[in-house]
């Protein structure tokens, strides 16, 4: 009797099993076709393409030789030949690493002033949280390059159209963020500010921050990383960094300049995603100190 | 007590602030300087500043007058959106399923060869670096304007971040099944058949998931470098200053992903309690 009823436990779970899995792929199947057909793509299309791509990339890719890798920047072939621009990249790309820090900068403080306005707990009133709130959410969901696009019309072409279109990008993410940190913190502190009479001030700073400040910290690098991503491409629409000169280059078929500047660019962001996720690490370590 | 005798009790407490932790200020001044440093690099000044904010006023003005909303060209705008979700679509799709072999292959769980799994998580490193607008801009010349190039910057960008999460997923599942079939004299195969996949399938389907919402974002910017979508009307009319249209089509997109949003979190609810 056990038996026979955990054979038919086991036949439903099966069942309903493959019913899901089967749906499932039945709503791939019919998502794959109907995209397709929005879209227009076909194989042909899709193998025509493939050995013009391979013809890019062979082309944008260095003719290095091995014998001649160390000559001088007048020898085809050797590295310093390839790089021969180096000085404008790395002036480029220091600007492009300034536009990402003030950026984070600026942005992640305007978004400290709102966080406390954003969050539940802290927020002094109700219409004051909800306005933040939506203010917030239109900065976050507007992609910051469409922002540079319309700075740069008021603005003229140049970093500091970057540089603000990142600055709103970041205050409505780490708003967001930041509040909800704020949200999860404890509120005894601010209690006993609040019983010993403190001003609402006072409760934030004293209350608040200091739980909170390591984790604002921390989202606040991460920000760091994803700006240093943003401000390498706002360049494409005229917003300054090294990505102007990538589009410049790519649009005039400078082809072995555009895998230097690609490669730089990725040697970038490697590196300062290492640098900030170290620090990250350590964050809490450094604040306890 | 006194406020003396409270001073003398926590001396750490009241004194002077460079003395209570003087790494607070040394970064506070580091900061400044910076900002100052900074101001003279970008030769931000106030008055261009102040310029640039009263050319704002006549643009945000016309962004909010919809005088001729019935004239507007709605049909266009659709196709964008449909194209937009059409690309997110088929770029996860197509990422996620060449992510599975990628990922397992990325992963300690499979490849027990350190170099193999090394040279592996490299080359997926150096795809994440390059942004997927970048990725576009390579593909409009290679393929041509429109949402193909989208598709394919997608595909590409996705299949580095989603080979990695999924590799994550498969490093962290749990060993004692997969032991087991091996002590019992499975395949290689059916061991990662039976012992691995039915741990990470879900975990995969909820990353890709949550991927095509982000997708879904990132293909709206593709359309700037002309790889198809509502991104490339949004910058065509940016471009010929309709703002108005500009804003009414920033809103729609704002909703859509709002929606999206809304959909993926249901379902990938659904799949973590089934």
């Amino acid at each position: 009797m056990n038996k026979i009823t955990s054979d038919n436990h086991y036949k439903n779970l099966i069942g309903k099993k493959r019913f899901w899995n089967l749906s499932l792929i039945i709503l791939i199947f019919i998502g794959v076709i109907l995209s397709s057909k929005i879209i227009d793509i076909n194989v042909s299309n899709l193998l025509n393409g493939m050995p013009r791509l391979g013809d890019y990339v062979s082309q944008i890719l260095p003719s290095i030789e091995s014998n001649k890798l160390f000559l001088g920047s007048k020898d085809q072939g050797s590295i310093a030949y390839w790089y021969f621009n180096l000085p404008k990249y790395l002036k480029l790309l220091f600007e492009t690493f300034n536009m990402a820090l003030l950026a984070t900068i600026v942005g992640s403080t305007l978004a400290l002033f709102l966080s406390f306005l954003a969050a539940k707990n802290t927020s002094p009133n109700s219409l004051l949280f909800f306005s933040i709130r939506r203010i917030l959410e239109f900065f976050r969901g507007v992609p910051e390059i469409i922002f540079a696009i319309l700075f740069v019309w008021v603005l003229g072409i140049g970093p500091l159209a970057g540089i603000i279109a990142m600055t709103l990008h970041t205050t409505g993410s780490l708003g967001k963020l930041f509040s909800e940190v704020h949200e999860n913190s404890n509120n005894k502190p601010i209690e006993a500010l609040k019983a010993s009479g403190g001003n609402w001030l006072s409760e934030m700073k004293f209350g608040l921050l200091p739980q909170v400040l390591p984790n604002l910290i921390s989202y606040a690098l991460l920000r760091f990383e994803i700006n240093i991503r943003a401000s390498t491409i706002l360049g494409f629409v005229g917003a300054g960094g090294i990505g102007q000169e990538l589009y410049l280059v790519i649009n005039f078929n400078y082809y072995e300049e555009v895998s230097a500047i690609i490669l730089l660019i990725i040697l970038t962001v490697i590196s300062i995603d290492l640098l900030s996720g170290y620090l990250r690490k350590n964050i809490t370590r450094i604040e306890n100190d | 007590m006194t406020n003396q005798e409270i001073v003398t009790l926590y001396p750490k407490i009241f004194s002077p602030l460079w003395k209570r932790s003087p790494l607070k200020i040394f970064f506070s001044l580091l900061i400044f300087s910076y900002l100052i440093f900074s101001i003279k690099y970008f030769n931000i000044s106030v008055t261009e500043l102040l310029n640039g904010l009263n050319k704002m006023k006549p643009i945000l003005l016309s962004m909010v007058t919809w005088n001729d909303f019935l004239s507007w060209n709605f049909n266009s705008i659709l196709v964008g959106i449909l194209q937009t979700l059409a690309m997110a679509f088929l770029g996860t799709f197509a990422a996620s399923v060449i992510s599975i072999p990628l990922g397992l292959l990325a992963s300690r769980q499979v490849t027990k060869i350190n170099l193999f799994r090394f040279i592996v998580r490299r080359i997926l490193d150096f795809i994440r670096g390059v942004d997927i607008l970048i990725w576009a801009l390579i593909f409009v010349r290679a393929f041509g304007l429109g949402p193909l190039s989208g598709v394919l910057a997608i595909f590409v960008a996705d299949t580095g971040t989603l080979s990695k999460l999924y590799s994550e997923a498969a490093d962290n599942s749990d060993n004692k099944q997969i032991e087991g079939l091996v002590s019992s004299g499975s395949t290689k195969l059916s061991t990662i058949r039976f012992g691995l996949m039915p741990q990470v399938v879900p975990i995969f389907i909820s990353q890709s998931l949550y991927f095509f919402e982000s997708n879904s974002r990132s293909a709206v910017i593709l359309g700037i470098v002309g790889a198809g979508g509502i991104g490339l009307q949004l910058s065509e009319r940016m471009k010929a200053q309709y703002w108005d249209q500009a804003f009414f089509i920033i809103i729609i997109i704002l909703i859509m992903v709002a929606l999206i949003d809304k959909l993926s979190r249901f379902l990938r609810e659904k799949l973590i309690n089934d």
